[in-house]
């Protein structure tokens, strides 16, 4: 750097910290869109949906969301990086029947087979992994075949059949509240751990910003010493580790191992992610408005089917919110030109910052 | 490296015709439906001699061709379309409530209505993709929700059964002519309509530009929303063709018809040689993947391999054909490099590459990142 431009030959720019005041940066943000969105739904259903205030309905709200929850943290970082995973929830049913079979069928402890299935977990990420960053292989097609193959092989081993002696100290757990009376059960603690770890992994940590430099440019990353196919192959490994999990928390707070459980929940999750405000094409997006797209999901079901709407509606909102979340930036693009028109008066020679990025339809 | 591309072959016409079917990704996949065909019916004479089994054969498969086939027309545009499940069983729907709701009505009326359905509902997705500047994977799995809950509230609790819809009309499911059931001729002929369009309309060969690059495909001055969107309508009306034919097939309608498929559709176009990032693949390769995939999962059974494996087996056919693409592709880009380094007559004349690649020959150097830059590339 200093031999391209050294000091004392020009004028030395100087750059304000931000363009913008903290709070301003802030609240004007996707995330916070979501965020926002989100108490409004949920302050709303408190008032004006009956029953919706009563310590069940959190209660069941956060357990299931849970799995979106879970499942949401690893898929953020990998869609940042301009990847996706549609195979989380075939991942989900497999490590499902391998836990119910070790813990059932082979006689293994339930911890011991808990374990057992995390690692299984995460040898299915690793081939999605190996084949997307080592092979090179696009992953939608990689993992729409991984899709089919871990649910078939989750329905070639368990069948029609299902699992369900599990001890009844661990199915409780799996449903327990952390402090009895309150709506929280004991997944949150868990996926608080988690959701720390990810959120320091992808915003504080230099393995993170790499994260968002491959979705950004990811020739550039390259360039700039980010190991591309590492970064994304451990991406990968982690969100098989996590499905290995939510596969064991499945089994244990529904108290079946079948293979057809959580079948088509990868798209459910990719779309609270994308609600979230997390870009598709990569480099883009945060963890806060990914976790407030999940529960902006989970309030308005559970707000819905209190008010005695069908799961079909319920669908319909989803879907439809989906759509108009990704096409916003569209629409109020025409505001957002009148805005920069002004603000371009007053500082004509700011850089475009969308220079260098992948240039997709 | 120019002069390799532009000097005319040596070799006859028919002679490069040949050679490209030998090389050609669907006379693969024709060779192993064929093995897969005479293996089965080795193992069970009924596979293919059975008083159903060639009916069966043919049969089946007609609605996954007829999906892979507009599926087709959309990835090679680069896009994806995720709702034609959704649309299915929509139009599906659509069919039998017409027939109880109209009696009488003719039949022709009923398939022109449930086209005309999914090419509306294919246009929404169109529309958005194309002027909305939104990823068609976000799009049309927000539109497959929709369309899925829109079916479902319509539809409530009721089903449509066999009685509610006419004799002539589920006989065309069962019916054949010369041997060839109705159906397989209905999607056979959008096959060869759609196949011959994309390989010798203008429109068609645009669908390729635009898919190769998007943005030279704009630069040039074509019509890239207009076309995509054509695109997305054509997927949308062949999946309402579609939900016509499982509903004579079937003769009844329920609420979980269409679940799933698209992903079938995507998976018989992988297998099949279109390329997932646009510009390359034929909808022969795909109608051949969509007949692999229909025959596997009734084959396995006769082969005394449980039904429950089908899907794995599925699965590993589609990480296999990618698998396979890539080696294919790596060989092909080293042998243009050696006709690049060592003069035009060194390596085979760069037949398919446009497509998978960038369109230009990795530099040496390069060849590293430049792969990684392709794969990213959605």
């Amino acid at each position: 750097m200093s031999i391209l431009a050294p000091a004392g030959d020009a004028p030395a720019r100087t750059y304000a910290a931000y363009a913008r005041p903290f709070w301003q940066r802030v609240v004007l943000s996707r995330e916070f869109a979501v965020v926002a969105l989100l108490i409004a739904a949920f302050v709303y259903s408190q008032t004006q949906v009956d029953y919706f205030d009563s310590p069940q309905t959190l209660y069941y709200l956060f357990r299931d969301s849970a799995a979106i929850l879970l499942l949401a943290l690893p898929m953020t970082a990998i869609i940042v990086t301009g990847e996706i995973d549609l195979s989380v929830a075939s991942t989900v049913g497999l490590t499902s029947v391998a836990f119910g079979m070790l813990s059932n069928d082979a006689g293994l402890p339930v911890g011991v087979a808990a374990v057992a299935a995390i690692v299984i977990g995460a040898l299915c990420g690793a081939v999605n992994g190996v084949l997307v960053a080592y092979v090179g292989l696009p992953s939608i097609a990689v993992t729409i075949g991984t899709l089919a193959l871990f649910r078939g092989i989750a329905a070639g081993l368990l069948g029609t059949e299902s699992r369900t002696n599990f001890p009844d100290g661990w199915t409780d757990l799996a449903k327990q509240r952390i402090v009895e009376g309150q709506p929280y059960p004991v997944i949150l603690l868990a996926f608080v751990v988690l959701a720390l770890a990810f959120a320091w992994m992808l915003h504080f940590s230099t393995f993170g910003r790499g994260i968002y430099e491959i979705g950004l440019n990811d020739e550039a990353a390259h360039f700039t010493g980010v190991p591309v196919a590492r970064t994304k192959a451990i991406l990968f490994v982690l969100a098989g580790a996590v499905a290995g999990f939510v596969g064991i928390y499945t089994t244990l707070v529904t108290g079946v191992a079948r293979a057809e459980n959580s079948a088509g929940l990868e798209l459910q999750v990719i779309a609270a992610v994308l609600l979230g405000g997390v870009s598709i094409f990569g480099g883009r997006g945060a963890l806060p408005g990914v976790i407030a797209g999940v529960l902006l999901i989970g309030v308005i079901q559970r707000a819905m089917l209190l008010n005695g709407q069908t799961i079909n509606i319920i669908n319909i909102v989803i879907g439809t919110l989906l759509v108009l979340s990704v096409t916003a930036p569209r629409l109020l693009a025409p505001l957002q030109r009148a805005v920069s028109a002004r603000k371009t008066a007053r500082a004509s020679d700011r850089a475009q910052d969308s220079a260098g990025k992948r240039s997709l339809s | 490296m120019s002069d390799a591309v532009l000097q005319p072959s040596a070799a006859s016409p028919a002679r490069r015709v040949l050679h490209d079917v030998l090389r050609s990704r669907e006379l693969a996949v024709a060779l192993v439906l064929v093995a897969l065909v005479v293996v089965t019916t080795a193992n069970s004479n009924a596979f293919l001699f059975g008083r159903t089994g060639w009916r069966d054969l043919l049969l089946t498969p007609s609605m996954l061709v007829l999906l892979a086939v507009g599926q087709t027309a959309v990835i090679i545009t680069r896009n994806v379309d995720l709702s034609v499940g959704s649309t299915l069983g929509l139009t599906a729907y659509l069919t039998g409530r017409l027939f109880i709701d109209v009696p009488g009505i003719p039949i022709v009326v009923v398939v022109l209505a449930g086209v005309a359905m999914g090419a509306a509902l294919g246009a929404v997705n169109g529309i958005l993709v194309a002027w909305g500047r939104v990823p068609a994977l976000v799009v049309t799995l927000g539109t497959m929700y929709v369309y899925r809950g829109a079916f479902l509230t319509w539809a409530g609790s009721d089903r449509i059964n066999a009685g509610d819809m006419p004799r002539a009309f589920r006989d065309l499911g069962t019916d054949s002519i010369l041997g060839i059931p109705v159906l397989t001729i209905v999607a056979l002929t959008v096959l060869v309509v759609v196949g011959y369009y994309l390989r010798t309309a203008r429109g068609g060969r645009e669908l390729y530009a635009i898919g190769s690059d998007p943005a030279a495909a704009e630069l040039y001055g074509l019509k890239v929303s207009r076309r995509i969107l054509s695109a997305f309508v054509l997927s949308g009306a062949l999946a309402g063709l579609a939900g016509v034919v499982s509903a004579a097939r079937f003769g009844t309608v329920s609420s979980s018809v269409g679940m799933g498929i698209e992903l079938q559709a995507v998976g018989a176009a992988v297998i099949g040689g279109v390329a997932i990032f646009g510009g390359s693949g034929t909808v022969w390769g795909a109608a051949l993947g969509a007949f692999l995939l229909v025959t596997i999962n009734r084959s396995l059974p006769v082969l005394g391999i449980s039904d429950f494996w089908q899907q794995a087996v599925v699965g590993a056919l589609i990480v296999g054909a990618i698998v396979l693409d890539r080696v294919l592709v790596r060989r092909q880009e080293r042998a243009l490099v050696a006709a690049r380094e060592h003069g035009p007559d060194a390596g085979p004349p760069p037949d398919r590459t446009a497509s998978t690649s960038s369109g230009l020959p990795p530099l040496v150097a390069s060849e590293t990142h430049d792969e990684r830059s392709r794969e990213v590339t959605r």
